[in-house]
């Protein structure tokens, strides 16, 4: 079979220039243990973050949340409500600055640009899921529709799902051309973020080798999942993805980001997830250039505790916006 | 905020105190009481963090420990013994409750008195210490299933010495297993760290423990000595250092009283090129760097397969750069304090010698403490094994790097040791394991972990490091005589 395959310069440098060497490559990746890794995620879990540490975690969480809706019931009203949020999260508080990017369905990426453009948001950026999202069971001509549909709406982000049936049955070379095909599409100043849907990935092991394969064919980002799947980031997983972000840096020197989505409600989750990134890939990770927070409920906790914080008490939830 | 790149600084986050009441003084616990010390000497402990007094506390003598012996016989003889065995497993479940309830105390307390980090008295030292008291308080009334045929017999007191390492833990090692079988005790804690055995003399009170089951009696070697020597004890059990060790196996030579020692240990943790890297990095943090390297199995010595030797040690010192020290009750420590000055000057010494060697030194960016005694995350590279750091236990957060080349090279370097106590294995290779394991002349071997413990577990060396196990059917077993008369009874049969 004369299959080409394209490989990005990343992948080369690597030495990866054929099926057989990609193969090679994610094979030769050491194990992971899952007791071991497990144990360090609940280590980590123990921090105790207090007082002013507290406090600067919550700004940081809060600038890096992709506030997202992701619902078949989404109407341009909620866009337009969930833009105002994610500009000005405390309305009363001008200090306080935008989240990381709004992330919506790829149909409701104009009107959210649009809105964004007319209320002074044109810097905050639009992620929209793409590919099939969630399950990425379309034809490729489909998904590359889909995401320069994204792409002339407007979106600077564009979340991809990989088709886990085919990375499962040990296809990576499919799963591979994929990720090339879409970030062709993307281009440099479109943001690639690589769905693993590590929910369905089964191991540990599996995590580890999508990461890889995510970074070695051109993602930006990569993100444990769509949402929709449980479960979802949880702090293994998310451990094992940093790991692969610092290593994949020592190895070719390009600094890939990471975003956890899924299950992470409150500012302890939130928290967590820096504490992961502090102590895994470290304080180069700590910026929403290179870390995101996928979620919806999250900012509102995170605006509660930042109140409590610079108040002592706690408010009632009437004092946070609804959406 | 500077958004393109950002330290988290975790603010301080102090255990409180509060809860824990610590007297000025304190006396020897005998006889279900305290008592001052009849030669009315005292010592003070202190917090090797601050180098604060926290109590002054008796010195005992021989006067003292011919009283603690003499209640010790008296409870076996009138009371102890003649107690159905479910009683005496009910004490010891009640014990292990109302330590429970006190956990907190007695973490901080533990943190105090020995420089240890909070996380590790309230996550591992005290929930440990309780779960040896609720496994061998299952045990009290289950003795004729411990192999030793029908109905064995306790020793009757037993005298038990024992380190500053894991001082609570190791009062549960030695008084748990004492109790369950049937012996009463005469416990001596470390001179540096007599606190929590103290707390637990309360608990014996709160528990109504019947008065001279429980004895201790603080001091120093000295004090140690006296009781070993004593003509009253009737068995003996030291965890400590080897040097002691043999001392005290010379002193019981011709006496036959029965010895248990848990000594020293150079571990070998042993990295193949197969093994789940990251997780092995976690593993030998934890194998030297758990307890500030104070532990007898520590993997002391790290023998890397020659091949994955550069990227192994990066993501080592990459790591080791994440370790806190400092305030052993900030909940974020992962390194405490080094428990007395003379331990510091040991590990100094030592480290010196290797570097007088041609070993070669890393130690991570931190600031250490300018009060109290602290020794940062050291390792050695370079290291031979003709090396002095790679033969003495350093018992200090110190690791000594070799390399292999062959899994023969790394039995063989493994178990050049006059030391016999603790290995790990890390490889995915699960005949491998199988087949390094049973080579490696080590009392514990963990693969693909380290430190783990249970108090179902024997525990115990090889060679220098020690006679006897402590823990599970093993540990128990040195706390009593087989009834020869029912030896070959067909229970036997019944348990392995």
């Amino acid at each position: 079979m004369a299959a080409t395959h394209a490989f990005p310069e990343r992948a080369k440098s690597l030495g990866i220039t054929s099926e057989k060497s990609l193969l090679k490559f994610l094979s030769s990746l050491p194990g992971i243990d899952q007791i071991g890794v497990e144990e360090r995620a609940g280590y980590l879990a123990t921090r105790s973050i207090k007082n002013e540490s507290k406090r600067w975690a919550i700004d940081l969480a809060l600038s890096m949340v992709d506030l997202t809706t992701l619902e078949g019931s989404d109407t341009d009203g909620k866009i337009r409500a969930l833009c105002n949020k994610g500009l000005h999260p405390d309305p009363f508080d001008k200090t306080l600055g935008r989240v990381g990017a709004i992330c919506v369905y790829n149909d409701k990426v104009k009107i959210a640009r649009n809105h964004l453009d007319q209320i002074g948001g044109s810097d905050l950026p639009i992620a929209a899921v793409s590919t099939a999202f969630p399950a990425g069971r379309a034809s490729m001509a489909v998904k590359i529709q889909d995401t320069r549909d994204a792409i002339s709406d407007g979106a600077s982000e564009i979340d991809m799902v990989i088709d886990r049936g085919a990375f499962l049955s040990g296809s990576y070379q499919d799963v591979f051309d994929e990720i090339v095909t879409i970030k062709s599409q993307c281009g440099d100043d479109v943001h690639l973020k690589v769905i693993l849907e590590t929910g369905e990935l089964v191991s540990y092991d599996n995590v580890r080798k999508a990461s890889y394969l995510a970074c070695l064919a051109g993602a930006d980002f990569i993100k444990t999942s769509t949402g929709k799947i449980s479960p979802a980031a949880t702090a293994p997983v998310v451990l094992i993805m940093l790991e692969a972000v610092r290593d994949f840096m020592n190895l070719s020197g390009i600094q890939i980001g990471v975003k956890p989505a899924g299950g992470i409600r409150n500012t302890k989750d939130a928290i967590k997830q820096l504490v992961l990134v502090n102590e895994i890939a470290g304080s180069q990770w700590l910026s929403p250039k290179y870390f995101r927070i996928g979620a919806s409920a999250l900012v509102n906790d995170l605006l509660m505790q930042r109140m409590k914080a610079r108040d002592g008490y706690y408010a009632s939830s009437n004092y946070v916006t609804l959406d | 905020m500077n958004k393109e790149s950002n330290e988290f600084q975790y603010s301080p986050a102090l255990e409180s105190t509060s809860i824990v009441k610590i007297a000025e003084r304190y006396g020897h616990f005998i006889n279900g009481k305290f008592t001052s010390s009849r030669s009315g000497k005292t010592f003070a402990t202190i917090n090797p963090a601050t180098e604060e007094i926290l109590a002054k506390v008796a010195v005992g003598s021989k006067v003292d420990i011919d009283l603690a012996v003499k209640a010790a016989s008296g409870a076996y003889k009138k009371v102890w013994s003649k107690l159905p065995a479910k009683e005496r497993g009910k004490y010891l479940y009640r014990i292990a409750r109302l330590m429970q309830e006190r956990a907190r105390e007695f973490a901080i307390i533990e943190s105090l008195d020995n420089g240890k980090p909070i996380r590790e008295t309230r996550d591992v030292d005290i929930p440990l210490a309780i779960s040896h008291f609720f496994y061998h308080a299952g045990w009290a009334d289950k003795l004729d299933y411990a192999g030793l045929g029908i109905a064995p017999r306790a020793h009757g007191v037993a005298g038990q010495i024992i380190p500053w390492n894991f001082p609570l833990l190791m009062l549960a090692w030695k008084i748990a297993p004492a109790l369950a079988a049937g012996n009463t005790v005469v416990l001596k804690p470390a001179e540096t760290t007599p606190l929590s055995a103290l707390l637990f003399a309360e608990i014996c009170q709160e528990a109504d423990l019947p008065p001279g089951v429980v004895n201790i009696v603080t001091g120093d070697g000295k004090t140690g000595a006296e009781i070993i020597a004593h003509r009253g004890i009737d068995k003996v059990a030291f965890t400590g250092s080897t040097e002691v060790g043999k001392a005290i196996a010379l002193s019981l030579a011709t006496t036959g009283k029965p010895l248990s020692l848990e000594l020293g240990g150079k571990g070998a943790n042993i990295v193949f090129d197969d093994a789940p890297l990251d997780q092995a990095v976690e593993g030998i943090i934890n194998g030297i760097f758990f307890n500030q390297g104070h532990v007898c199995c520590a993997g002391s010595r790290l023998l890397i397969q020659e091949n994955i030797y550069n990227e192994f040690l990066e993501k080592l010192k990459n790591r080791m750069g994440k370790i806190r020290v400092g305030n052993p009750l900030d909940k974020n420590t992962d390194l405490g304090a080094i428990n007395s000055k003379a331990q510091l000057q040991k590990i100094q010494t030592l480290t010196r010698a290797g570097a007088a060697e041609g070993a070669i030194s890393w130690q991570p960016e931190s600031s250490l403490p300018k009060k109290g005694f602290w020794y940062p995350p050291t390792i050695f590279t370079d290291v031979t094994m003709a090396h002095r750091i790679a033969r003495e236990e350093i018992f200090g957060p110190v690791l000594s790097i070799l390399t292999f080349r062959t899994a023969q090279e790394a039995i063989e370097k493994a178990n050049n040791t006059p030391f016999g106590l603790s290995a790990g294995i890390w490889s995915e290779k699960g005949s491998r394991i199988l087949w390094v394991a049973k080579e490696l002349k080590a009392g514990v071997i963990w693969s693909n972990t380290f430190n783990k413990f249970d108090p179902a577990s024997p525990f115990g060396g090889y060679k220098e490091s020690g006679w006897g196990r402590e823990g599970g059917r093993h540990g128990l077993a040195s706390y009593l005589l087989r009834n020869e008369a029912s030896a070959k009874s067909p229970s036997r049969k019944l348990v392995r």
